[in-house]
């Protein structure tokens, strides 16, 4: 029995791990900014970036279905799991939820979306400004719940790593550490 | 036989030309509508401009004669965004303080075919003129005329978008401008 993630599902959980403090980042840093052109190419790489992840959910999502994470280690609580269920659960749910408040977001703010200036994304609404920014709000108020559940999320390893001292944290590392 | 095509053809000519002949003497404001199309970062853009005075006088018997100018509030325009709207009437793009207006006179007009004609026109904007040559599409509507035409400038040529804009990778050279205009028979 294997105890560890497969090598793409690491990978994958990496590489969003880096795009997705990216977008977070740049996502507050950006809204604010007055209108400049670079703030206009700003926005658009946050998008290409946003939608890339989008992406890339559903294709960890498929990973995910056909190589079954390994499980738990006997020594978690039924609490301690659910909690870790719901936790991974809620995750998946905001990395899908957000890129698509913010697709939706563009839609209505009448910029369409174009991946890495080259294919199109369908405008799913049309250009209403006061849905445009309910949807900004909503698109914020996601990434700020994404923020706390990673904030919970890491929190949660270490809690694995130095006080429960299994092997929660080393089986997503790029190498399974050795005790 | 032959004589039948030929008298028909003639009526169609004369119909196509000639039957529905107008004399229009001026634009209705609110059934017209001045819109272009950029690109930013890729991506097609709609504005429009909301306020414009125009005077008009187009005959279909006598099309060359026709006469037509057209004042573009700069002030009014909407490009999609609120903040571009204050950015666009900057220093950098039309300078709306200096320069509140777009002029464009129509120097000539001729048919090139059924309800097709070509103009010819000066377009002034931000101190720049240009002429421009594009073509116009007619089309009768009850008593009401219906002008359409739609061109491509650079803005480039008229110092839209200075400084930090004046390169094309954010916002594109190129911009269409559409025109939808109801003429009016009476004043």
């Amino acid at each position: 029995m294997t105890y560890t993630y497969t090598t793409p599902a690491k990978a994958l959980h990496w590489l969003m791990a880096i795009l997705i403090g990216g977008l977070l980042g740049l996502g507050f840093y950006m809204a604010d900014l007055p209108l400049s052109a670079p703030k206009i190419q700003l926005f658009s790489w946050h998008k290409w970036a946003g939608v890339s992840v989008f992406a890339l959910v559903w294709l960890r999502l498929f990973w995910r279905m056909v190589h079954r994470p390994p499980a738990y280690p006997a020594s978690m609580t039924a609490l301690q799991r659910a909690a870790a269920h719901g936790g991974h659960f809620a995750l998946y749910l905001l990395m899908l939820a957000i890129p698509l408040s913010g697709w939706l977001m563009s839609s209505a703010k009448g910029v369409q979306t174009v991946w890495f200036g080259v294919l199109p994304l369908p405008d799913l609404l049309s250009r209403d400004k006061a849905l445009g920014h309910q949807l900004e709000d909503l698109h914020s108020a996601l990434a700020v719940g994404l923020m706390v559940l990673v904030a919970v999320h890491m929190a949660a390893a270490w809690y694995h790593y130095r006080v429960l001292q299994d092997d929660i944290l080393q089986r997503m590392l790029p190498a399974k550490a050795v005790h | 036989m032959k004589t039948k095509y030929v008298l028909a053809l003639a009526v169609g000519i004369s119909m196509a030309f000639g039957v529905h002949a107008a004399n229009y003497q001026s634009v209705q404001a609110d059934k017209s509508s001045i819109s272009f199309r950029y690109k930013q970062m890729g991506v097609a853009m709609d504005g429009k401009f909301s306020k414009f005075q125009s005077t008009l006088q187009f005959d279909t018997a006598k099309p060359e004669a026709a006469r037509a100018s057209i004042e573009i509030d700069l002030a009014s325009v909407d490009t999609g965004s609120a903040e571009g709207d204050d950015e666009v009437i900057g220093k950098s793009w039309f300078h709306t303080a200096a320069f509140p207006k777009a002029l464009f006179v129509l120097k000539q007009f001729k048919p090139t075919g059924p309800d097709s004609y070509e103009a010819i026109g000066t377009l002034s904007i931000k101190g720049h003129a240009r002429e421009l040559k594009f073509p116009v599409k007619y089309s009768a509507q009850g008593a009401k005329g219906q002008l359409s035409a739609s061109f491509n400038l650079a803005r480039a040529d008229f110092a839209i978008g200075e400084g930090v804009w004046s390169k094309f990778d954010v916002i594109g050279n190129e911009v269409q401008v559409n025109f939808q205009i109801t003429v009016l028979s009476g004043k």
